[in-house]
């Protein structure tokens, strides 16, 4: 490591006169990261970043726990417009367009150089990068990554009388599981629901598994342009509403995010979609055998994958980039995604960390940790374009609209895909 | 014009002299308290009316002057009529009523009444929790199914109901939380101020065999409009002011059903990172305030009796 390190920093000489230093004398790079409060998580960064220095003794990190990603990007924007940005932080993936309109990071290409580098930038899942790479560059590096999958309680499909071992595969399947799973009480009020979507906060995530499974994308590569009214689209989210409006299966209204897996471990939902990142939590909650599964297939299955990407700040002084840059490859290894994936539920970012013992004995123990990678082969990029969240909440608006039956689907999402042309006109 | 009798000389110089020193007195003893509000409270309103005028800066092309176009897309904006028309019924819903409350609750505990620390203190708990934590803990009262409120109605027979997840009951829902959150808060000026009510005016009214609620209307409610001016200068700026629980509870949805203008500012300014269209945002809503605020003081300190 230290060798290639060396031998990097000689044959690229001339610019290069940072990475000598590295050597020299120590480093210290500053790195936001998105958890609010003390808990396992900042344990585990704490400790990765300690083992990372007994590695490299020329280079201190230091770990600052930035809160909720939505508060790590405004202290990263705010830092880097005052000039003094974090050397590294772990942002949103989809907030790459923001990132580069703001011109707060630089490419991850500008690092590599040798071919040691350039196999390493080719051993992520394709559909991670997806949301890392425009206009032939690479912005982020995955890191905590997820996708959505369907959990379902294997209790209530008995009792149901369903198969506790097969979950739905298609979208009439899984609307005739959820109607036998549906209990109504004569009041109308349901005292358990067959599935649960959550629509509350950014709904658009969600419904970027309907509208992949409808067969469409939502937006382009480029991040200019996004398709809210295409036909398919429309019917993905006629579907979403008919469960709640004509199946009576899903609850009406908006379904909130945060308490949906405790409306499953009350038995309130007998299935409910959410990300991989709870499978630990269901893991640890649930009082009854549960499964996971890919999401049900319309015309093709399909998820949006989700999650943190690091990134690296151009502001921030070169010899601070290297070492980020070299912080970056090593918890990226193999062995320490699959560690990662195996302490906290995400999915490991490389197909080999599969390979690795540790991650293989894991899967044996449990198997419901491969679903969301055998998914990743049916992942589209999660919908992200430049001003981001201005354009992801006119979807959000347009879909809570429909969802609480204020708008039609058609009138709904034609809405969001005005306001939509009106913000991205100008970057094409 | 009355004339006066010239100074002596000794008057002219003492008169040049005293003055001068207190003022460097006062100028001294004011200057921490105007450091930091020139620094943290002046300053950043004088830039924010002056950003309001200017488009926001990117890398490739700086902020360029824009003059009103930024007021001009508030007005064309239907989330800002909306999370307007959300704040005006947010304020209509909270200040009344935690104001009405605050009272009430404090004529009531300021009686003679047995456990009435214990009362004080379980009106007053709300206003120590944080925010934050209220939010989450009344999030789960309103989750349907099995959140508090839900098992009540199902003991009455009634259905469960999404009230979070509906435009119609949403806002009501968040208006709630506020109105719990504060009028323990405001009880503790009212009561504050009843203590200081002399007791022999209560015995006087008994005497001449007022009523409860006359000797309430007559003599308390009179005297204590120097407390409801403050409280309700509070409670104005608290309407406009409370998003906590939004972000934690709705993030103004669905469909900005609960956004409120500081929420909608935010999210201009953190969110979309158009940073003069909050400027301009926050002008329309200091500029609003600060109207209301000077009515307040013009029109009701004439009705007020101060002791």
């Amino acid at each position: 490591m230290e060798r290639r390190a060396f031998l990097q920093g000689t044959a690229a000489a001339g610019a290069l006169l940072a990475a000598p230093a590295i050597a020299q004398s120590s480093t210290e790079i500053s790195f936001y990261y998105p958890v609010a409060v003390g808990g396992p998580i900042t344990k585990l960064i704490d400790t990765y970043a300690s083992e990372f220095e007994k590695d490299n003794p020329s280079i201190k990190v230091k770990p600052i726990y930035a809160g909720t990603y939505q508060e790590t990007i405004v202290k990263a924007l705010t830092a880097h417009k005052s000039g003094n940005p974090p050397t590294t932080s772990v942002l949103l993936s989809t907030d790459m367009f923001t990132l580069i309109d703001e011109e707060a990071v630089i490419p991850i290409d500008d690092f590599i150089r040798t071919d040691d580098d350039k196999a390493w930038l080719k051993s992520f899942f394709p559909a991670f990068m997806l949301n890392s790479q425009t206009a032939g560059k690479t912005w982020g590096v995955p890191f905590q990554r997820s996708t959505i999958v369907l959990y379902w309680n294997k209790d209530l499909f008995k009792e149901a009388g369903l198969d506790p071992d097969v979950p739905p595969a298609t979208w009439a399947e899984q609307v005739t599981f959820a109607q036998k799973l549906t209990k109504l009480d004569q009041s109308q009020g349901a005292s358990q629901w067959g599935i649960q979507v959550p629509s509350s906060g950014f709904p658009y995530w969600l419904f970027q598994g309907l509208a992949t499974q409808a067969g469409t994308l939502l937006m382009n590569e480029e991040g200019n342009r996004t398709f809210y009214d295409r036909a398919e689209v429309v019917e993905a989210l006629t579907y979403w509403v008919d469960l709640s409006r004509k199946h009576k299966v899903h609850p009406t209204g908006i379904v909130e995010w945060g308490t949906t897996p405790k409306d499953f471990f009350e038995k309130k939902a007998a299935m409910i979609w959410t990300t991989t990142g709870n499978l630990t939590n269901v893991r640890n909650n649930a009082k009854f055998p549960f499964g996971v599964a890919m999401l049900p297939a319309g015309k093709r299955r399909g998820s949006p994958t989700g999650g943190g990407n690091f990134y690296i700040s151009r502001k921030a002084p070169a010899a601070q980039q290297e070492a980020a840059f070299k912080f970056m490859r090593w918890i990226t290894s193999p062995e320490r995604a699959a560690q990662w994936c195996v302490d906290t539920g995400y999915v490991a970012v490389r197909p080999d960390a599969f390979d690795t013992p540790a991650l293989k004995k894991y899967v044996t123990d449990f198997p419901a940790a491969a679903v969301a990678r055998d998914q990743l082969q049916y992942a589209v990029a999660e919908l992200s374009t430049h001003e981001n969240q201005r354009v992801t909440k006119a979807l959000n608006d347009g879909l809570q609209a429909a969802l609480t039956g204020t708008k039609s689907p058609e009138q709904a999402m034609k809405d969001s895909q005005a306001e939509a042309e009106r913000i991205l006109t100008r970057y094409r | 014009m009355r004339t006066e009798a010239p100074a002596t000389p000794l008057e002219l110089v003492a008169r040049s002299i005293r003055p001068s020193s207190t003022t460097v007195h006062a100028w001294l003893l004011l200057l921490p308290a105007m450091t930091l509000l020139a620094l943290f409270t002046h300053w950043p309103a004088l830039a924010t009316f002056i950003d309001s005028f200017f488009s926001t800066p990117r890398p490739k092309r700086g902020a360029t002057f824009v003059g009103l176009e930024n007021y001009r897309q508030i007005v064309d904006d239907p989330i800002f009529w909306q999370a307007l028309t959300n704040n005006l019924l947010f304020a209509i819903g909270t200040i009344p009523v935690s104001i009405g409350l605050a009272l009430l609750m404090a004529v009531w505990v300021n009686d003679r009444i047995a456990g009435r620390t214990l009362v004080r203190m379980a009106y007053f708990t709300p206003t120590v929790l944080p925010m934050i934590a209220v939010a989450n803990i009344w999030l789960f009262f309103y989750t349907p199914q099995y959140g508090l409120l839900a098992q009540l109605l199902s003991a009455f027979g009634g259905a469960s109901y999404n009230w979070l997840g509906s435009k119609d009951t949403a806002l009501l829902c968040v208006t709630i939380v506020a109105v719990w959150k504060e009028a323990g808060f405001f009880m503790i000026f009212y009561l504050a101020a009843l203590q200081q009510i002399a007791p022999s005016l209560g015995e006087a009214a008994v005497l001449e065999g007022a009523s409860r609620w006359y000797f309430f209307r007559r003599v308390q409610f009179p005297l204590l409009m120097p407390t409801t001016l403050f409280v309700l200068i509070n409670a104005v700026i608290n309407a406009f002011r409370t998003v906590d629980h939004i972000i934690v509870m709705t993030r103004g949805g669905p469909d900005n059903a609960t956004s409120l203008l500081l929420f909608r500012i935010y999210e201009l300014g953190f969110a979309f990172w158009d940073t003069s269209a909050a400027a301009a945002l926050t002008m329309v809503l200091l500029t609003g305030l600060g109207a209301i605020a000077l009515a307040q003081y013009i029109f009701l300190e004439r009705r007020i009796h101060y002791r």
